[in-house]
């Protein structure tokens, strides 16, 4: 994999510096006053791309959680991070709560929404199979989608910056502040879920599950519970996502099935069900995205992920991190 | 599920041949006609899928994208360089099957939901193209143009004479995936579905027969959008959006996806849901597919077609 990603990043960086050197070129004679320089522009792509990339990274952990417990791939994952953009903005512009009320008060209602999703689409099922779980999860995903635009409309929202939009400039990239904000609760969401996995008595017993469901309930462990408990987990986390990057690139609703699949192609190209892999793929694959997007063709900024996935499922499917004894013993 | 009895198709094929006499009698029903078209192209596509999904056990997320590719296919030869449509259809056809055993090849060796996703991120992608090459598409805009289909002299350019041709494009399609399911390959289609250890240590040739039903559900749905295409005479990227690949599925979960009833029953009722019957709930009628999709999976995973089953239980006890 690495010399796969080194291949894809040197033909990027090849092309990058070609094109913007032909960009640039225009634009110094268009804009004399703004200098933008290939290093710039590129350390700009990095940026944004490290940005989009936490979103996609904390999606892609929504998935291995619940994936590690119930090995379902919740297609309706997306959903999460577009309720919680537009839930946000109901709290904050309809409510008219304070920032850090609204927060809280967002993430506990998508929890609540991935809870029913585990008791109405899930649970309910009596032969689960691999095929109608899936589908499960794609009803219960339009299904939302379908009530997203039944409550907001089909227009875009958008939410003040957390502290404000005064943009930094470094190295002649323009940074926004929510940009630190999207990153840092991407590391608050790692750590806590560490903490939560390594130290805790449920988080070890949600580990459990994960190893051998049947082994697991022998010792004790509710394992419906720990399923329930993976779809809150998960959507909190999606929550939190769609809060954070609202501010950057407003929210409507019917932004969850792009961000499922980028979010699943992270959880892939990190390796399905680890925690770090899902971290380290979603930045790649929000670089690749912001570059691929800037550098080559703007109109094709969403084919960028795919092709990844893509290319990722069929020469690499254990991911960077993952690995194939493991995947061989899923059930799915 | 093995037999598929002679007299419900001579039924069924009576019953197709004079709907369209039906319809011109009765006022109410007259533009049927019209739906039954579209219900015969996604009865093609309908087909395929259930195969692939009822007897193979896999899913597939992408096949607007194959649609698509035998649309534009048609569209782009027909209507840019004039080639005949009956040779574009059957370009469209090699096209699909090429694209098919590139993208299936792969996935098929690989589990449950990565045949899902790598449909998915395909459909996507070629749903993108569609509406980036505007050199070639025309774009979100759509290509007008494209020529009705004629043979020998005879144009297919009423209605009803296009309702024939179609239905007899689905009848053939019927019965070689009938045949199909009763010979060599769908015996080894279904112990696949059962358990593909077992399978693979009777010697079945697992990926090979999984790509070999992917590709001819790919195929069919190329026919289907060539089909769609000459019928129009005008495409538009968004017929073949992610939305289509999931009301196909939404289709043959409603039908039943282990019968070949059920690819029928599915797309005859979604499409006339569509067309005809959810006009009141307009954009918001994907709650009421949601909907559909979800109480089927959980109460009737055979779906309509798996009915019969449940009452003959009921009796039995």
């Amino acid at each position: 994999m690495p010399k796969l990603l080194s291949a894809v990043y040197t033909i990027l960086v090849i092309n990058a510096i070609k094109l913007s050197a032909a960009f640039c070129g225009e634009l110094c004679l268009i804009n004399s006053m703004e200098k933008i320089t290939v290093t710039g522009q590129i350390f700009q792509y990095l940026i944004t791309g490290l940005t989009v990339g936490s979103i996609y990274a904390m999606v892609a952990v929504g998935f291995n959680i619940i994936y590690n417990v119930t090995e379902i791939i919740n297609f309706a994952q997306g959903e999460f991070v577009m309720l919680g953009g537009l839930i946000m903005v109901f709290f904050y512009a309809v409510v008219k709560l304070p920032l850090i009320v609204a927060f809280p008060a967002t993430v506990i209602l998508v929890t609540l929404v991935g809870i029913l999703l585990d008791r109405l689409a899930i649970r309910p099922i009596r032969h689960p199979s691999v095929l109608t779980l899936i589908i499960a999860t794609i009803a219960a995903s339009i299904l939302i989608k379908g009530a997203a635009m039944l409550i907001w409309g089909k227009d875009p929202y958008d939410l003040p910056a957390f502290s404000g939009r005064d943009a930094i400039t470094v190295f002649g990239a323009v940074i926004q502040p929510q940009y630190f904000w999207v990153i840092g609760f991407l590391i608050i969401v790692v750590i806590a879920l560490s903490i939560f996995f390594d130290r805790t008595i449920i988080g070890k017993a949600m580990s459990a599950c994960a190893d051998n469901p049947d082994a697991a309930s022998l010792v004790g462990i509710n394992v419906q519970q720990m399923i329930l408990l993976s779809f809150a987990l998960s959507a909190a986390i999606g929550a939190v996502a769609g809060i954070t990057i609202t501010p950057i690139s407003l929210m409507e609703y019917d932004r969850g099935a792009m961000l499922a699949v980028k979010g699943f192609g992270a959880a892939i190209l990190g390796g399905l069900g680890s925690f770090p892999g899902a971290v380290v793929g979603g930045l790649i694959m929000g670089t690749i995205e912001s570059l691929g997007a800037g550098l080559i063709s703007s109109g094709y900024k969403d084919a960028f992920a795919l092709i990844v996935l893509l290319v990722v499922l069929f020469f690499k499917p254990s991911g960077i991190m993952g690995s194939i004894e493991i995947s061989r013993i899923k059930r799915f | 599920m093995l037999r598929i009895g002679k007299l419900p198709i001579a039924v069924f094929a009576l019953f197709i041949v004079a709907f369209p006499w039906i319809a011109h009698k009765v006022p109410p029903i007259e533009n049927y006609t019209d739906i039954m078209i579209f219900v015969g192209i996604y009865c093609l596509i309908t087909l395929g899928l259930s195969l692939l999904m009822g007897y193979a056990g896999q899913i597939s997320i992408g096949h607007a994208a194959f649609y698509g590719i035998g649309a534009y296919t048609s569209a782009i030869l027909t209507a840019n360089y004039g080639l005949d449509p009956w040779l574009c259809m059957f370009f469209g056809i090699i096209l699909s099957a090429v694209v098919a055993v590139l993208v299936g090849a792969p996935s098929l060796k690989l589990r449950g939901h990565y045949l899902a996703m790598a449909t998915l991120a395909f459909g996507i992608i070629v749903y993108i193209v569609f509406n980036e090459e505007t050199a070639w598409t025309g774009g979100p805009d759509g290509m007008t143009g494209i020529p009705g289909l004629s043979l020998l002299g005879f144009a297919f350019d009423s209605v009803d004479r296009y309702y024939y041709l179609v239905w007899i494009f689905v009848f053939a399609a019927f019965i070689f995936t009938a045949n199909l399911i009763q010979s060599d390959t769908g015996r080894a289609l279904r112990a696949i579905h059962a358990s593909e250890p077992a399978a693979g240590a009777m010697g079945v040739d697992i990926s090979g027969y999984k790509l070999l039903v992917f590709v001819y559900s790919a195929v069919l749905a190329s026919l289907a959008g060539s089909l769609y295409a000459h019928y129009l005479n005008f495409i538009n990227p968004s017929t073949f959006d992610l939305f289509f690949s999931i009301k196909l599925l939404i289709m043959i979960a409603l039908g039943g996806m282990y019968n070949l009833w059920g690819a029928i029953i599915g797309a005859g009722l979604i499409t006339f849901l569509s067309y005809e019957w959810l006009h009141y709930f307009e954009e918001f009628e994907v709650i009421v597919y949601g909907a559909i999709l979800l109480v089927v999976t959980i109460f009737l995973p055979k779906g309509l077609a798996g009915t019969p089953e449940i009452v003959e239980g009921w009796f039995r006890k």
